[in-house]
């Protein structure tokens, strides 16, 4: 487990190997420094003032300056290297973590989420630099200047170095214990405030519920639970912490008081010179502060590596979906889709969630595809460019395995509409043109007319123009379903594949866009997937699934008089005569 | 010794300050000081506590600051023994001194006759100890009430927090609807949420702190001073110096710090994007472009957090560097005293020690400045949705109303969300109770603005709405919404157990209700099949629930609250046959009996809906059953008859 961390660390970098090791050795040269200068106060002392010897004065204060200086150089020539390796190393790792994604098929992405993929990119990678920027600058000086200070000490005088064996075990034994208490703590304070934040979204979401029941007191009253549980933990985490400093502090100073005593011992019998006195204090202080400042550190190891557990198992994740190294392509683009015997089952999983697959889709037919929820229709659509790949069986692109094919020809052909519309954020132009980036505004236009939303785009002050938010929020469902569609439409491409992307339109709207959309695209083949019943009946080629099979494939006629499934779905939703009609 | 006090991480890391960047959104408040008053406020409740804080602290610091000198001493008398001690016993000090004068060693001499040197004896072990005995007792005392202060501090901040939490959400439930429609949810979210730690952590990390290294500063000063006008003159110059410095390169990071948050927001957002439309930027070949973009905003990301590292990173050496040059000046200076006999050695240890306490205080200064802004930055948010004007409250004369019978009646109403969109205009409307009225028309025809206006979610502007002959607006708003039942397109339904959320239609709902009512919605078989039955958790995702089990669940939910009333939207595409059938057949008997109105999407609905309102942009276009629309040939027959449209192609 804690390899992880280190193996991240290592791995990055690996670059900057030759900057972390000058890093290390001006942190060197500064903790080397900064033990000296009491040594060099006690020679001052020693041997000039109890001497009375002005011109040695001047001439250690002298030396000291020159060191001073030395020290903060270095300081500055640190604080440039670790900032810039540690935020190189968060820029390498945001980029690795980020390309892997974008390699990963669909799958992979449901796997984690696209919020945990968001969250291990920012808020993970920020952990992991943050150690490594605390680390480079702290936990490398602190064990040098512990274990130099420690040195010094005893070279000072080895008696008064007994006092070590007091003092540290105890600065370590009150941190270990105020850690073992505060660490689960955190773990649940962090629950709680999830908990409250979820309370307040559910909240503000559920606003017209929650005011239509009358539920405002009862919510009141949910809320007060959560915020009391937090504020319990809270405070206990910050009282915990609140002993912490004075009795660090506390500690620090009765070491101070106590190397007085026993050095005056020492000092009467002759065995120690009085200057050694003022440097052991130093060395005795920044003993106890490395100390002090490793043991923080540990705090926050653990979560840096949770961290980086989280960042390698993104970058160790292959893709389902491998393109392979010797594409061949079809000698002609038609369009032409075969489904032959695919299968689709996630691994390990019981029942297949598609089997036995095989149908045709050709250029200049609508193909519409039915079935109820979780019958397979999605995964049947996705299988098509690839963001999954099938189990078994084959699936033909202009007579060629689209495995075979590289990923980018596979994709040029295809214009996708998926069920939840997105759009990025820019204008409705940019958007229009993700697939063809040269497009005409002629040809936007055109687009958008088949797409029946050229009326809404005109009527906006800013048209083509007008500003897009990120995922298209400021638009309405069925406006963004429909420059979705308008979006695959300017690509021009072989084939449309559309799933339930009519669903947020009324009929009127729905039958239009149809008809247009037939009329323009008769030379493509059309794949769609839709739930209502008056866009399917329509279709050339109707495909029935049952629990990931093809119950039936046909006309509307031959499916209402042999397809039990497909009867069942029509009449749902319309009556007799009107399925006869 | 320096008061460095750590705080528990709220979400940065072990360090604010100069460190820090991660904390929180480094904002910039318009009001500070207007906002920090306030907030100063809102611990009004905590006064005497907080005054108990200055005191313990002011003390603290104060008798801590004693140490150094008082152990400054003990070296005195330490050095006196040693001297003492290579001096041969018997002579008197007067006498030692003429030795010295005469051997020409006139500066030993002179510090000789300063000190308090017995020729022959060694060190004072009775002075000392009385010393050691009094300073650590005050150092005893001084850590207690470090302690105790930090202790009640903690208490103060989290009630507060408590407090303003409470409030906060509390508004929430007084905001009008217009506001969750208009402002964004996700900055409200974060007005609740972020700003508050924000705050918390201001609290926690600023207050006591900032009062603390103030004091710490000023007592080290007084200290020196009283040791030694002259040599704290060295101080005096170089420790302002040193905070302009340091706040000077603060200022500098904190543009560095607001550029690298603005990359933050501008490259998570690049990857959101990227990743939740990850299939289509793969599918229409922006995969490259993608990759580029984001390594643009990477690599301007990378500079600016560089350089706010760097920048911020400096403030340590530097006044670490002032410190040392003092530490120098004073060893220097102080030793040329104690060997001309014009200092005891003691006070100049004393004195060095002092001098090294001021770098961390006055750093941290700095850092805290950027804290406290920050949280007061956050208060100012979070007081302006104190501040939002609430709904309306309920008439002072109200009519009681028990359960209404259910007739509903729309006389002249005009009604516009936004002054420049007409939406209403003489709208008129009667409705029996029983009826079913049908709403259907295009996107964003303003069905459900029919809903806002009846459960006065919204208020009309003219004429008026009348339920059982009153008008709404003289009922009280909550008994005006119990005689409603919604059933929404958007499944709204919270973190608890299916029991509670089908519960939370009534006010008192039972076991036995529940059942029923689950029963009467066709969920109560799958709620049976769950593993924890009706206790069973409902969580945020879809995994245990589908789309299509929502809506029976908030069918159920609406069954339990028996209205006399009934709004239903059936938007139902996402939802498998299967369920559909028993969705449908749950909306029907939940209809039957009450006054529904139904945004109607199944045909079958809306034919056999008692009035059916043909609404268009806002307006009403056509009214009435479905045999009589059909027969005028308007546009109800236009948006009915392209069910079956022939395609051009047939």
């Amino acid at each position: 487990m804690r390899h992880l961390l280190v193996q991240t660390l290592r791995e990055f970098l690996r670059p900057y190997k030759g900057t972390v090791w000058v890093v290390v050795l001006l942190l060197l040269v500064q903790s080397i420094g900064n033990l000296y200068l009491p040594n060099l106060n006690a020679d001052l002392i020693n041997n000039g003032v109890a001497k009375g010897d002005i011109g040695y004065i001047w001439r250690i204060g002298a030396i000291m300056l020159a060191i001073s200086a030395l020290i903060i150089g270095a300081s500055i020539v640190i604080a440039y290297f670790s900032s810039k390796v540690s935020m190189s190393f968060g820029r390498d790792v945001r980029k690795a973590v980020f390309v892997s994604v974008e390699r990963f098929s669909t799958r992979e992405l449901n796997k984690f989420g696209a919020p945990s993929l968001i969250t291990r990119n920012t808020n993970d990678v920020q952990q992991v630099q943050m150690v490594l920027f605390m680390g480079l600058t702290m936990m490398v000086a602190a064990p040098i200047t512990g274990i130099g200070a420690v040195i010094m000490a005893l070279k000072t005088n080895v008696r008064l170095s007994g006092l070590l064996l007091v003092a540290v075990p105890a600065m370590g034994l009150l941190i270990y214990w105020l850690l073992r208490r505060i660490v689960p703590l955190f773990r649940v304070m962090q629950v709680r405030i999830d908990r409250i934040n979820l309370v307040l979204r559910e909240q503000i979401a559920g606003v017209r519920v929650i005011r239509a029941f009358v539920k405002t007191r009862y919510e009141e009253e949910r809320f007060a639970g959560a915020n009391n549980e937090l504020a319990q933990t809270t405070l206990s985490v910050t009282r915990t912490f609140a002993i912490m400093f004075p009795a660090l502090t506390f500690i620090l100073n009765i070491s101070s008081i106590a190397v007085i005593w026993f050095g005056a011992k020492l000092i009467d019998t002759g065995s120690m010179p009085i200057g050694n006195l003022t440097a052991f204090l130093s060395y005795i202080m920044q003993i106890l502060m490395s100390v002090m400042m490793a043991v923080m550190m540990s705090l926050m190891i653990p979560r840096a590596e949770a961290s980086a557990e989280r960042i390698q198992e993104v970058l160790l994740t292959p893709s389902s979906v491998i393109e392979t190294t010797d594409p061949k392509s079809p000698k002609a683009r038609k369009g032409l889709i075969e489904f032959k015997d695919v299968e689709f089952r996630y691994p390990g999983a019981e029942h297949p969630v598609l089997s036995g697959i095989s149908f045709t889709a050709k250029p200049g037919v609508m193909t519409a595809i039915v079935g109820s929820t979780g019958s397979g229709k999605t995964t049947l659509l996705n299988l098509i460019p690839r963001f999954i790949d099938a189990s078994a069986g084959q699936i033909l692109m202009d007579g060629i395995d689209v495995r075979d094919q590289s990923l980018e020809n596979v994709w040029s052909e295809i214009g996708f509409v998926p069920q939840r519309a997105f759009l990025f954020g820019g204008t409705i132009a940019s958007n229009l043109k993700y697939g063809k980036a040269d497009a005409s505004d002629e040809e936007l236009w055109k687009a958008l007319a088949v797409a029946q939303a050229d009326e809404f785009v005109k009527e906006k002050e800013d048209g083509l123009n007008s500003p897009v938010s990120q995922g298209g929020t400021n638009f309405s469902g069925g406006q963004r379903q429909r420059l979705s569609i308008a979006r695959a439409i300017v690509k021009q491409p072989q084939i449309y594949i559309l799933d339930d992307s009519f669903s947020a339109l009324d009929y009127s709207t729905d039958a239009k866009l149809r008809v247009a959309l037939e009329e323009h695209a008769k030379n493509s083949t059309l794949i769609v997937v839709a739930q209502r019943v008056s866009t399917i009946m329509k279709a050339d080629q109707i495909v029935v699934l049952n629990n990931g099979k093809i119950d039936g494939i046909g006309n509307h006629a031959d499916l209402m008089k042999s397809c039990k499934t497909y009867q069942e779905i029509v009449l749902s939703q319309l009556s007799p005569e009107e399925a006869a009609s | 010794m320096s008061q460095r006090r750590p705080s528990p991480p709220m979400g940065g890391g072990p360090r604010g300050g100069p460190m820090g960047g991660f904390g929180g959104p480094p904002a910039k408040s318009k009001d500070f000081k207007g906002s920090l008053k306030r907030l100063l406020k809102e611990l009004r409740g905590e006064r005497n506590i907080l005054i108990g804080v200055v005191a313990l602290i002011t003390t603290s610091v104060t008798i801590g600051a004693f140490g150094p000198k008082l152990l400054g001493r003990a070296t005195n008398y330490i050095f006196y023994g040693y001297l003492g001690r290579k001096l041969p016993a018997g002579i008197s000090k007067a006498d030692a001194v003429t030795q010295l004068k005469n051997t020409g060693q006139n500066r030993l001499a002179q510090m000789l006759q300063e000190s308090g040197v017995v020729p022959g004896q060694g060190v004072d072990f009775h002075a000392i100890a009385r010393i050691i005995a009094l300073v650590t007792v005050l150092y005893l005392f001084s850590s207690l009430f470090s302690w105790i202060q930090g202790y009640l501090m903690a208490g103060v901040t989290n009630r507060t927090l408590y407090r303003l939490r409470r409030i906060a959400e509390e508004k929430i439930g007084r905001l009008p609807l217009s506001y969750f429609d208009t402002q964004s949810r996700g900055d409200l979210l974060s007005r609740v949420t972020n700003d508050i730690d924000n705050i918390g952590n201001s609290l926690q990390q600023g207050l006591a702190q900032i009062l603390n290294s103030i004091l710490t500063v000023l007592s080290v000063l007084a200290m020196m001073l009283w040791i030694s006008p002259t040599l704290a003159l060295v101080a005096l110059i170089a420790i302002p110096a040193s905070m302009f410095a340091s706040i000077f390169i603060a200022k500098k990071s904190q543009k560095q710090f607001i550029a690298q948050w603005d990359w933050t927001g501008k490259l998570n957002g690049h990857v959101e994007e990227m990743h939740t439309g990850h299939s289509l930027v793969k599918v229409f070949g922006r995969r490259q472009q993608a990759i580029t973009d984001f390594g643009t905003l990477n690599d301007a990301l990378f500079e600016s957090s560089f350089k706010a590292q760097f920048i911020s990173g400096i403030i340590q050496p530097v006044t670490q560097l002032v410190s040392n040059l003092i530490y120098v000046a004073i060893a220097v200076l102080g030793g040329y005293r104690v060997a001309t006999g014009s200092m005891s050695l003691g006070d100049v240890q004393a004195f060095i020690q002092y001098s090294r306490q001021f770098g961390m205080p006055l750093a941290q200064i700095a850092g805290l400045m950027n804290v406290v802004q920050s949280g007061v930055a956050s208060a100012e948010r979070l007081f302006e949705l104190l501040d939002a004007k609430e709904e309306e409250g309920d008439p002072v004369s109200f009519k009681e109303i028990g359960r209404a019978v259910g007739k509903i009646e729309f006389k002249d109403v005009a009604f516009r969300y936004t002054k420049d969109q007409p939406l209403l205009e003489n709208f008129n409307l009667s409705v029996t109770p029983g009826q079913t009225v049908a709403i259907v028309g295009p996107t964003g025809a303003g069905k459900t603005t029919l809903v806002n206006l009846m459960m006065r979610f919204y208020d009309i502007w003219e004429g008026s709405i009348l339920l059982d002959g009153v008008d709404i607006r003289d009922y009280k708003r909550d008994d005006l919404r119990r005689q409603f039942g919604m059933v929404l397109q958007d499944t709204w339904l919270f973190s608890g157990t299916m029991r509670e959320n089908i519960g939370y239609g009534s006010s008192t709902p039972t076991d036995d209700k529940v059942e029923e009512a689950a029963k009467a919605a066709n969920i109560d078989h799958f709620l049976r099949a769950l593993p924890a039955g009706y206790d069973s958790l409902l969580t945020d995702d879809n995994s245990t629930v589908s789309n299509g089990e929502r809506q029976l669940l908030t069918i159920a939910r609406a069954f339990m609250a028996d209205p006399a009333i009934l709004i239903l939207d059936e938007a139902t595409s996402s939802v498998d046959t299967r369920t559909e059938v028993l969705v449908q057949q749950a909306m029907a008997k939940l209809r039957s009996g009450r006054t529904s109105f139904v945004i109607a999407h199944r045909l079958s609905t809306i034919r056999d809906a008692d009035v059916i309102l043909v609404m268009d942009k806002g307006g009403l276009v056509e009214q009435g059953s479905h045999e009589a629309l059909m027969a005028s040939k308007g546009f109800y027959y236009d948006l009915y008859a392209s069910q079956f449209e022939a395609s051009i192609n047939d």
